[in-house]
């Protein structure tokens, strides 16, 4: 062997510990908050006014606020934040224009909704009969909401609202809408020409226009073409056009996964003698999807912000129902409070869904599902 | 046994494959020109030739992963035409196996196997996996029946990928460089489960310039070149005296090296 430049002599490079890291909480203070002079000062300042807005908030918050009471002038009395605002009002933000007897009706929804999306989030359950579970809650959810068997007392859906109506909306999107997005994927890469052009034309159409016109379409120009005695229900409309709009912006998404597999995939499942649809079903889709999870989580945490458009054509989501209950002159000065609660709703809903989706993803990375 | 050296040409022997002056092009690239290819049952025709010479393509044209556009290719007595019972027809006596192994990244080694007959024959699942797990067997990795794809070496992957072929019971199988993505250490164990399933008579065309294999096993050699069939011979005669120019100079290269 001829040798390419010098090798040192065989235990010349010792082998050693990698060279120091100071650790610790004081060195990581001096690496990122006392740097130099000028760090230190914007360290101290910075320090300072959080000091203060912390205080303030707390004072707000919690030391001056009004907890319970009936009376809203305790609250004027008060310097404080009037939380008694939420607990005097919260049965028609949560709840809306349903009747105010028939409530625990929207309880029992919301709990079986929300403990059908908990469970969902549990990959040991992703089987047939989580499936079939959710096809019985929603049969629950509507028997409950619609009413007029099993002795309960009817409800018109124009009377539906707060948040059974939210997430109703939000999963009637989702399951109508995850289907169409997959079909319209699949379309928009048909070989027959008329689906490929019927698909792309609905996807682009409607990601073209933005969400508030296909629900105004839907509530107000869809009846001058149908006539009456065939006009469908306003709150189905809007839930179908919400769902159009999702499965749009889905189908863009799906088609990237459709794009990602091989063509070895299609043309290993076709020697193997499957069909387009069982190829599709058993090949195809297991693995897009799977790449696409994270990306869609992001068009469902969407969706279920979006609920909040139905409020322009007269339903009362949780927030129009909210916005309802403070009317009452009484509370209005308080709304602030109300709507802090309402964030804050809002934010367990998308925070949550947006760490399952991280969750999902680092799985993903980690190949742990292969 | 036929004598070393002869071929069963003539006519009276059951063909199972027939290619006839079979043409296709790639927009205006002729990729197959006339290519004449007959293979009785059970022989073993190894293929070899350059890159981009066309020999995927053509093999890919017999179970219609490709669409050939003037000749005629016929299997087991189908004609390959448009209709697709007679693609159906075909494609289930023929099984393929990739350079690229292609097998299901989200299935286990086992519902690679039983996939197809399950979902194109309606094979009871229990049926399908005892068979899977003889195949496995087989192919001497019954233990990786449980793992994914992504957890086997390359040449596990391809057995698998044997085995998925033959849960179809083809009647022809068709290998395109089985082992050229393989790393050398795991090219035997492939050729080896390729050697056995030769002996137990199938019917084969086998793409590789795995030479000793096809020296082993082949009982016709052809060299393509640009799309063309320059040269077929059995093997004593195709590697002793070659009569093309091209074949010579293919020759020299790979068994140089
Ligand atoms: N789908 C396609 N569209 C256009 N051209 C193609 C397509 N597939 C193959 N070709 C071209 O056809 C020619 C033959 O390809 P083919 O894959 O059959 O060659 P090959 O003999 O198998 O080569 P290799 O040894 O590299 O696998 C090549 O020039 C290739 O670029
Ligand atoms: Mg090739």
């Amino acid at each position: 062997m001829t040798s390419v430049g010098t090798i040192p002599a065989h235990g010349r490079a010792l082998r050693r510990p990698p060279p120091k890291r100071e650790s610790g909480p004081i060195a990581w203070l001096r690496a990122n908050l006392f740097g130099g002079v000028h760090e230190a000062v914007l360290t101290v300042l910075v320090a300072w006014a959080l000091f203060l807005i912390v205080t303030a908030l707390y004072e707000w918050a919690v030391r001056d606020a009004v907890w319970f009471t009936t009376d809203s002038l305790v609250c004027r009395r008060a310097a404080g934040a009037c939380w008694a605002v939420i607990v005097e009002k919260h049965r028609v933000m949560l709840f809306g224009t349903f009747p105010y007897e028939e409530h625990w009706r929207g309880v029992v929804v919301i709990v079986t909704i929300v403990g059908m999306a908990v469970a969902s989030g549990f990959r040991r359950l992703w089987s047939y009969r989580l499936f079939v579970a959710w096809v019985v809650a929603l049969g629950v959810v509507l028997v409950l909401q619609l009413g007029g068997v099993f002795g309960l007392a009817p409800v018109d859906t124009n009377q539906w609202g707060g948040l059974p109506l939210t997430l109703i909306l939000f999963v009637g999107t989702v399951v109508g809408g995850l289907p169409a997005a997959v079909f319209l994927a699949l379309g928009r890469r048909s070989n027959l020409p008329v689906i490929k052009a019927a698909c792309v034309a609905v996807i682009e159409t409607v990601r073209g226009v933005p969400l508030l016109t296909v629900l105004f379409m839907a509530s107000l120009m869809f009846p001058l073409f149908v006539p009456p005695e065939l006009t469908i229900d306003k709150l189905l409309r809007a839930q179908i056009a919400m769902i159009i709009f999702f499965a749009a912006y889905g189908a863009e998404v799906v088609r990237g996964g459709l794009q990602a597999i091989p063509r070895g995939q299609h043309e290993a499942a076709q020697a193997v003698g499957l069909t387009y649809w069982q190829t599709t079903r058993k090949v195809v889709l297991p693995q897009a999807l799977r790449i696409v999870i994270p990306a869609l989580m992001n068009d469902i945490i969407r969706a279920f912000k979006n609920t909040t458009f139905v409020t322009i054509i007269g339903l009362f989501d949780v927030l129009g129902a909210t916005r309802a209950a403070l009317e009452d002159l009484n509370w209005q000065p308080y709304a602030l409070e109300a709507y802090v609660f309402i964030f804050a709703l809002y934010f367990v809903f998308c925070f949550s869904m947006s760490k399952y989706s991280e969750d999902v993803e680092r799985r993903l990375r980690e190949g742990r599902n292969y | 046994m036929r004598n070393p050296g002869e071929r069963a040409t003539d006519v009276t022997v059951d063909r199972i494959i027939e290619l006839r002056d079979v043409n296709k092009w790639f927009g205006d690239f002729h990729v197959l020109r006339d290519v004449n290819l007959a293979v009785a049952r059970g022989e073993k025709v190894v293929v070899c030739g350059p890159s981009g010479s066309g020999k995927s393509t053509m093999i890919r044209c017999i179970n219609r992963l490709e669409e050939h556009q003037e000749g005629t290719i016929i299997v087991d007595g189908t004609e390959l035409t448009d209709d697709l019972r007679d693609i159906e027809k075909i494609r289930s006596n023929v099984g393929i196996v990739f350079q690229n192994f292609s097998l299901f990244p989200h299935l286990t080694a086992i519902e690679n196997l039983t996939l197809g007959p399950v979902m194109v024959r309606r094979e009871a699942e229990h049926e399908a996996e005892a068979r899977a797990m003889a195949l496995l067997e087989r192919v001497r990795i019954p233990e990786q029946a449980q793992k994914y794809p992504g957890q086997l070496s390359g040449g596990q992957q391809q057995r698998v990928a044997i085995a998925r072929a033959l849960m179809m019971n083809p009647k022809v199988m068709l290998f395109d460089e089985p082992t050229s993505a393989l790393d050398p250490e795991m090219i035997n164990e492939v050729l080896d489960v390729m050697v056995e399933l030769a002996n137990e008579g199938m019917t084969m065309i086998v793409i590789t310039h795995e030479m000793g294999f096809a020296r082993q096993v082949a009982d016709l050699m052809v060299f393509m070149d640009e799309g063309e069939i320059v040269e077929q011979a059995p093997p004593q005669e195709f590697f002793a005296n070659p009569r093309s120019a091209r074949t010579k100079l293919f020759l020299s290269q790979i068994l140089t090296h």
